[in-house]
């Protein structure tokens, strides 16, 4: 299987103690081998982003998730400010910007509103795919590869047994998959979310085992 | 007594409490246990250091109970004592009646004549409230429902003591006969004031009125005054005046001074000078609290033992079993739950000290005879003896059984003791913290020295105590022991270090937050491993350098953000230099060391700062692309 990736979450999410669903999802990967959880927030409560310790940060992953609710169609604040400051300009892209290259990028996101509205006729009017295009962007300017995203939609309606525990589950699991290598790229393009299709995308334990 | 054999019986007793009760410790026996065999060891039937002057050292001692109580008032609540008023009354008063009643039934079973089994069943009624409070309070119990109803139980026999000292005449077989009694200090009936009954109870009243009127209203600034004077000794001088000076006034009113003690305790509960008054009684109170017990050992006539060993075993037995019979019942009725209730029953299934005071009242009453009072007292004795015994047994093979039963339960909360932060200092640095952690909702515990500040606190409604904070007792009566955080924001540097270094030593489990004076003292700190250190000026000084930059022209953000570049690297500067810095110190004058200090942060602010900051923002490097 050869070394695991290296995953890095990028997570930020200002009022952690009120969330229901971002708190049990970091919980799930929190303690993973090879997994490093960065809690922006707690990191960085004063914006004051050190830029340096993010690039090495970056450069000693090789797949970067951005973990956050979807504020205004976008990340909470301080995941703006960390991509205005610690992309930089001969790092990430532009002359010599080259450390991100060949990196994978995923964004795991939290939506208060059902998937009903995201979509032309719904209040949102774009899907999420459409929405999460500055990401995509970014990434692609990065040389990075653009993963479809894992969304957690209506989080405002989900039940507390059932279904938060399903998608805690889910994202455990992609999580592993991807650290372990145990993805099938191809079908993973066919999805506009990687939730879409796990039992399809990701592989078992056994089966990589044979191969 | 002459002053050398005074001395001589002070080492005897010293050196016996010296060796064995930190043994005694060490084996797990606990320090109760230690001090009454150090007793038996010195007294007349051992090594016979110590003979029938034991009587007098326990008389004196028992003063240690006296202590005790007050100690115990201090930190009772009234609200709390109000709220254990069913478990005092109701359980108490069931245990004295129907443990009276079982004993009297059993003695009139053996042909004495009923005035006899009354006083006999009265009694070995009471259980030792020193034995028990002290092992519970060394064991960590006594916030335990257990415990606390063991307190309930004890307090209402405390009670109890005094209208059973005023029936033992009426008992008396053969005409009246007023015994005059030697020196007792926890409990005496005064019958002789000669005052009419309506007299005497409009002076008790009026006693109890004065002490809780007093220690609302007067002590307050006599405290204050005497804090005033900065002499530590004035203050434990005053502390122990209070104490015996109530003891006196309940005597000579024909109340227990236990009793008073503990209302002046009870009352004196939220004053801000409490925990200063409880650090000051409390070594007095041990020592003494030791000295009785030792005596109590001496005073066990094991000769009687010999003479009729079944006897007094069996009736030690005896007494043992049918008082945890009755207890265990009565736990059972209030709803005690099963490992609480052993706690209980074991705990108080012995004779107490009264009981001495009380058979040697009866004897020269003539209520008893002494050839019925001697074999009494004596199983009294080793009653007592066996309790730390018995709770022994009952934490080591009982409640293991119960064990799960038992961890989750959290201690109940006697007092407002535990809160999880303490600030030591609360003047213009700790006020800041204190005001931002209750507008959050947590109440720490604030002591401050400065009596002026903490009037006026006071006034604002703020719970502020009066107090050394470099004293260790004095920070274990602030509950050092259940905090979590402790934020040393007192304004004299070498204060403030030997604090850390004797918290570091005594309370290894609290975090330590500190205000730092200047660099040299952050240095000091950080070197002793201090968790948060934070410099009293800086951050309001760089506040008001942002504020110098944006009247300059600099944009509010990018001053800002200069700051805070500013203050990262001067936090790891400052870290650094910490862990550089050698013996140099001792050297070097403290103005050089600083001056040195700059110039080495001059240099490198010069260096580094400028263009590291939002590199990203700059677009003139695009520009060359």
């Amino acid at each position: 299987m050869g070394n695991p990736n290296q995953i890095l979450i990028l997570f930020a999410h200002p009022a952690l103690e009120k969330s229901r669903i971002n708190r049990r999802l970091i919980q799930a990967v929190q303690e993973l081998d090879a997994v490093t959880v960065h809690d922006l927030y707690e990191q960085y409560p004063d914006f004051h982003i050190n830029v340096k310790a993010e690039q090495d940060l970056l450069l000693a992953h090789d797949i970067i998730v951005f973990h956050h609710p979807f504020y205004w169609y976008s990340s909470p604040a301080i995941l703006k400010e960390w991509q205005d400051l610690v992309l930089e300009h001969g790092f990430a892209y532009g002359k010599g910007g080259t450390a991100l290259r060949g990196k994978k990028f995923l964004s795991a996101i939290t939506t208060g509103g059902g998937e009903q509205a995201y979509c032309r006729q719904g209040y949102n009017r774009f899907s999420v795919r459409e929405l999460l295009v500055p990401f995509e962007q970014t990434a692609h300017l990065c040389g990075m590869e653009y993963l479809p995203p894992f969304v957690v939609q209506g989080t405002h309606q989900l039940q507390e047994q059932g279904e938060l525990g399903k998608y805690t589950k889910d994202y455990h699991q992609v999580i592993t998959a991807f650290r372990d290598g145990l993805v099938d790229w191809e079908k993973l393009y066919q999805f506009k979310h990687i939730n879409h299709g796990l039992d399809q995308i990701l592989k078992s334990q056994e089966v990589s085992h044979h191969v | 007594m002459s002053n050398e054999s005074l001395f001589y019986q002070a080492f005897i007793y010293l050196v016996a409490a010296v060796l064995s009760v930190p043994i005694a410790k060490r084996l797990g026996l606990g320090s109760v246990l230690g001090y009454l065999l150090a007793g038996v060891i010195i007294g007349p039937f051992v090594l016979g250091f110590v003979g029938n002057e034991g009587e007098d050292v326990m008389h004196f001692a028992e003063f240690g109970v006296v202590m005790m109580l007050f100690l115990i008032g201090l930190e009772l609540q009234p609200e709390l004592l109000w709220r254990l008023r069913v478990p005092i009354v109701g359980l108490g008063g069931l245990q004295v009646l129907v443990t009276t009643i079982v004993f009297a039934g059993i003695s009139l079973l053996f042909g004495l004549p009923w005035q006899i089994a009354l006083a006999i069943g009265m009694t070995l009624a009471l259980s030792s409230t020193a034995i028990v409070l002290q092992t519970l309070n060394e064991k960590g119990l006594a916030k335990t429902d257990g415990g606390q109803s063991s307190f309930s139980v004890l307090l209402f026999q405390d009670i109890a003591v005094i209208p059973m000292l005023a029936l033992m005449p009426l008992l008396a077989l053969e005409g009246a006969a007023t015994a005059q009694n030697q020196v007792i200090f926890v409990a005496e009936a005064a019958e002789g004031t000669g005052l009419p009954a309506w007299q005497q109870a409009l002076l008790v009243i009026g006693t109890v009125v004065g002490i809780i009127l007093g220690g609302r209203f007067l002590m307050r600034p006599i405290f204050r005054f005497i804090a005033d004077t900065r002499l530590r000794e004035m203050f434990t001088a005053m502390a122990l005046l209070l104490v015996i000076g109530i003891a006196l006034a309940m005597q000579q009113v024909g109340l227990s001074p236990a009793l008073g003690t503990f209302v002046a305790g009870v009352v004196l509960a939220d004053n801000e000078y409490r925990h200063e008054l409880e650090s000051d009684i409390e070594p007095f109170k041990g020592l003494l609290l030791g000295l009785f017990f030792i005596s109590v050992g001496a005073s066990i006539d094991f000769n009687l033992l010999l003479r009729q060993p079944l006897l007094i075993l069996g009736m030690v037995l005896g007494l043992a079993i049918a008082k945890f019979a009755v207890l265990f019942a009565l736990g059972r009725i209030f709803r005690l739950e099963i490992s609480q209730n052993l706690l209980f029953a074991f705990a108080l299934a012995q004779g107490g000290e009264f009981a001495f005071v009380l058979f040697s009242f009866a004897t020269q009453n003539r209520v008893l005879p002494p050839d019925v009072s001697e074999p009494l007292v004596a199983v009294v004795a080793l009653s007592m003896v066996i309790t730390p015994l018995l709770m022994i047994i009952n934490e080591k093979l009982v409640q293991p059984r119960f064990v799960t039963e038992e961890v989750e339960r959290e201690a109940d909360e006697i007092d407002d003791n535990e809160n999880p932060v303490i600030i030591l200092g609360f003047g213009r640095f700790g006020q800041i913290i204190g005001r931002l952690l209750i507008a959050n909702g947590c109440r720490p515990t604030l002591l401050e020295h400065d009596p002026s500040q903490i009037d006026l606190l006071r006034r604002f409604g703020w719970k502020v105590f009066y107090g050394d904070a470099s004293r260790i007792d004095l920070l274990h009566a602030a509950g050092a022991e259940q905090a979590q955080l402790l934020v040393v924001a007192i304004d004299d540097p070498e204060k403030a270090l030997e604090i850390v270094d004797l918290t570091h030593k005594h309370f290894p489990h609290l975090k330590i937050l500190a205000r730092a004076i200047d660099r040299r003292h952050a240095y000091e700190l950080i070197r002793r491993g201090v968790e948060v250190v934070e410099r009293e000026t800086f951050s309001s000084a760089l506040d008001m350098g942002v504020e110098a930059l944006k009247l300059l022209g600099v944009r509010s953000y990018k001053a800002h953000r200069a700051a805070r570049t500013f203050k990262f690297h001067d936090v790891e500067a400052l870290r650094d230099m910490a862990a550089a810095e050698g013996d140099e110190t001792m050297v070097l004058a403290r103005s050089r060391q600083l001056a040195k200090d700059l110039g080495q942060l001059l240099q490198s602010d010069d260096r580094e700062l400028t263009q590291e900051v939002d590199r990203a923002w700059d677009i003139s490097a695009l520009r060359k692309d």
